[in-house]
């Protein structure tokens, strides 16, 4: 049984279930809220939104890179929405403007990560320092067309996106749900996100193989960039309004979670549902901690030791297991 | 070579044994090697060799029982420190020099370590480094950047390196496996000045030609075991082989007339500036082509080539009759064009993936359903296939492809390449880090695939090997193809010589 879970979602997640139990059993114990509707309801609405934009975070990771742009590129994508709801009247607008602007919005996205990944495939520039460019370039340009304001005041029906429940389970909630599934699928049963882990792993002998390597790197980003998009839209929903800054400290939050969910930082491993409950671990641990009274700061804080902490035990469990083996 | 002196051996080990979680890796060896001499440690990967080096220099530490002496010292037990105080150093295959230092740092920087912070003094450092060439009777420029220098070189400031801390005996782990002729004579005349200046030597290596050249006796290790310690003089490398191995090989030479056969791939003047031009050549149905020559001939770039990871720039590919032109090598995948790189290591295979996962890599549309998803029943299938079909010895698919063997390893990348079910199988230099036992299993399989009609192309710098296992054999030297010749009326001293001049 155990083996059956290890092999289709990863050998992490025995171990990260049994972090989420002791977190959630330490919590329930001396945070006297903290198993109640209300509180898990309210982790449920948060989640999507750092969940989505890790996302976006995680495939460039497994093929060796990074998108240091996935906060500007949704919030580029949510502006591009915001603009065409404007342009319909703000509040009055109807679903026919909002179906436009989504699509405008997901182009936009597409776009961002497609730029990143021609010029990471074609021209082979590191994918740090591309998206670094594609980062300051989006965060200027978001800036100057807002003049470094917020847009607000959208029509009431997208409340529903992001505050609505379907069947009692938060529609963010959903929406994340489907993409991370989207993702599983591609990373496991799709051409290029097998070649995307071997990409990872090494490129040239990927080429080799007769993959087209270029290829399928212009499209892990673009898909990345598309994913940002759905972030901004769905936070451009939760907050009724963008700002091209909202959610920059989220960014590296977005790392730490796939490695909490055991990506390789090197590329070449990595697997969707480790992620997930890393993910949910980690928005546990801060809604625990804020119940508790401590500052939002400081469960930032417990963010860093939670991630050193699982690195040393890792370490541990794989000397262990060597020792266990025997070196021959 | 001074290997009749009243001094005490350098090394004189015996009843070591060394067991890993139950496993004997060693068994009641003894290893002895004279101040000066020149040494052979031979033996198949994984039998033991590097265990017994480590122990030596103190790594592991042996069972008790195990009897050491170095120099004339007893000892009951060997730290990496004493190991090193008493004059002991290792070259490893991969030398562990920085590439971003000079040749004077990278030698002498060990002599600027000292306890407290100080600092470095250029002028010393450089004074240091040069001596020790000057020992060795080579000259280098001091203040090249070593990752600038060929790998023969950076041997050399290895060897300097192990001088500057005053070494007495030097393991030389696989020294010449990645070198030309011309710089393994290099090496060894360095090494003979190393002997005559008694430091000892021993080689570690399973390219055994040079072995036996240099050394002055080998010990032969099998399976932990020791098979016994021999004069070289006399030994022949087939008598070598079947030592290391524990099984004869026949040298047979395997060519058979192919030119009634249908012609597969024709290449007319194919020309790439640099490197190499107008060569021109047929391959046939069922026939193993051997092409040798020296590194830099333009072997390999020839494969690119043809492989379709290069354009050429004059001449033309003609396959099954109509003329190609790739664009990529995945338009030479799709026409039967399939390529064993000479470089497993870092362009073969993707060591840290699975075996199934680098099996099925060329191949990904095949495992494709109508859906567009990868079907992973078929993934395991063409798996299970190849796994049986070439002998592959794994433990699971899963495991990591570096967890295997060399021979297995290359294995890996045939079942790879087979899976596309080419017309043509370029094969560049497959034997490379290749046990000898394990290299006869890589060409049983050649001569089986080439039996069934596909046609090879058996690019190695292993004069021999082509001479073994090709039907015909051209020679390339200067990017050019300066000759051809049938094994039945060649033989393999009349190629080597024509190879070699």
């Amino acid at each position: 049984m155990m083996d059956r879970i290890k092999q289709a979602f990863g050998p992490e997640v025995p171990g990260l279930l049994g972090f989420l139990l002791l977190v959630v059993v330490v919590f329930g114990v001396t945070a006297p809220n903290f198993l109640t509707g209300a509180n898990l309801g309210s982790i449920a609405f948060q989640l999507p939104e750092l969940g989505i934009l890790t996302l976006a975070m995680l495939i460039p990771i497994i093929s060796g890179g990074f998108n240091l742009a996935i906060i500007y590129t949704a919030n580029m994508a949510g502006l591009t929405l915001a603009f065409v709801l404007m342009q319909f009247g703000g509040v009055d607008a109807g679903v026919g403007p909002f179906l436009l602007g989504t699509v405008l919005a997901l182009l936009v996205g597409a776009l961002s990560g497609a730029a990143m990944g021609a010029v990471i495939a074609y021209i082979g520039a590191h994918p740090i320092l591309v998206s670094l460019a594609m980062m300051i370039f989006l965060r200027g340009l978001g800036e100057f067309l807002t003049k470094g304001g917020d847009i607000s005041g959208f029509p009431q029906y997208l409340a529903v996106l992001g505050h609505g429940s379907f069947l009692g389970i938060p529609v963010p909630l959903i929406l994340f749900g489907l993409c991370a599934l989207a993702w599983h699928i591609l990373l496991t049963r799709t051409r290029h996100g097998f070649a995307a882990r071997m990409i990872g792993s090494n490129l040239r002998a990927t080429t080799y193989s007769g993959v087209h390597t270029k290829r399928t790197l212009v499209l892990i980003y673009t898909l990345s960039g598309v994913m940002c998009a759905i972030a901004g839209i769905l936070m451009l929903s939760r907050f009724n309004s963008v700002r091209v800054g909202h959610g920059e400290a989220l960014l590296l939050v977005t790392v730490l979670a796939c490695f909490l969910g055991g990506v390789d930082p090197f590329g070449g491993f990595g697997r969707v549902v480790p992620v997930v409950i890393a993910l949910v671990v980690l928005q546990v641990l801060s809604s625990g901690l804020n119940l508790l009274g401590a500052n939002q700061h400081l469960s930032t804080a417990v963010w860093g030791l939670f991630l050193v902490g699982v690195m040393i035990l890792r370490w541990g469990a794989g000397r262990w297991k060597e020792r266990k083996r025997g070196r021959v | 070579m001074s290997d009749v002196t009243d001094l005490p051996p350098a090394i004189r080990f015996s009843k070591v044994s060394k067991v890993f979680g139950g496993v004997k890796a060693l068994q009641d060896v003894a290893f002895e090697v004279g101040q000066g001499e020149v040494h052979c440690l031979a033996g198949e990967n994984g039998c033991g060799k590097s265990t017994l080096i480590k122990i030596i220099t103190g790594v592991y530490q042996p069972e008790p029982g195990t009897e050491m002496e170095l120099f004339g010292e007893r000892l009951s037990a060997i730290t990496p420190n004493v190991a090193r105080q008493m004059g002991i150093a290792v070259i490893w295959q991969d030398l562990a020099l920085f590439p971003e230092m000079t040749v004077a740092e990278n030698i002498a920087f060990e002599t600027m370590l000292g306890n407290r912070p100080r600092f470095v003094d250029y002028g010393a450092l450089r004074a240091r480094a040069e001596a020790a060439l000057a020992r060795l009777e080579v000259s280098l420029d001091l203040d090249a950047r070593l990752g600038t220098l060929p790998i023969a070189q950076r041997q050399v400031v290895a060897i300097a390196r192990a001088l500057v801390s005053d070494a007495r005996l030097i393991f030389m782990d696989e020294p010449t496996a990645s070198l030309t002729q011309a710089e393994t004579d290099a090496l060894l005349a360095v090494v003979r000045t190393l002997s005559a200046r008694g430091v000892a030597v021993v080689f570690v290596s399973h390219r055994l030609a040079e072995v036996l050249e240099i050394a002055s006796r080998v010990t032969v290790v099998r399976d932990g075991r020791l098979v016994g310690v021999y004069p070289t003089a006399g030994m022949t490398q087939g008598r070598l082989t079947e030592l290391m191995t524990g099984k004869t090989f026949d040298h047979q030479v395997m060519a058979r007339d192919t030119s009634a056969d249908p012609v597969v791939m024709e290449v007319a003047g194919l020309t790439r500036r640099g490197e190499f031009r107008d060569v021109s050549f047929q391959l046939r149905r069922g026939e193993v082509l051997g092409l040798t020559g020296l590194i830099g001939a333009g072997r390999t770039e020839l494969a690119h080539v043809l492989f379709g990871m290069a354009a050429p720039e004059a001449g033309r590919i003609v396959l099954g009759g109509r003329e190609v032109r790739f664009a990529s090598n995945r338009d030479a995948v799709a026409a039967g064009v399939a390529y064993v790189s000479e470089d497993r290591l870092a362009l073969g295979l993707i060591q840290p993936q699975s075996i199934s996962d680098n099996a099925v890599l060329s191949v990904l549309r095949r495992i494709t359903g109508a859906s567009g998803l990868m079907s992973p029943k078929r993934q395991e299938d063409l798996v299970a296939h190849w796994v049986r079909e070439l002998a592959v010895k794994i433990g699971k698919p899963g495991d990591a492809v570096s967890t295997l063997s060399g021979g297995n390893q290359q294995r890996v990348v045939l079942a790879k390449w087979l899976a596309t079910e080419p017309k043509v199988l370029i094969l560049d230099c497959p034997t490379v880090g290749v046990d000898v036992g394990a290299r006869a299993g890589i060409f049983r399989i050649v001569r089986e695939l080439a039996a069934k009609g596909l046609a090879i192309l058996l690019i190695s710098d292993e004069v021999s090997e082509v001479h073994v296992n090709a039907d015909r054999v051209l020679h390339m030297a200067g990017g050019r193809i300066v000759g051809e010749y049938d094994p039945r009326a060649t033989t393999l001293e009349a190629l080597e010589a024509a190879v070699y001049a």
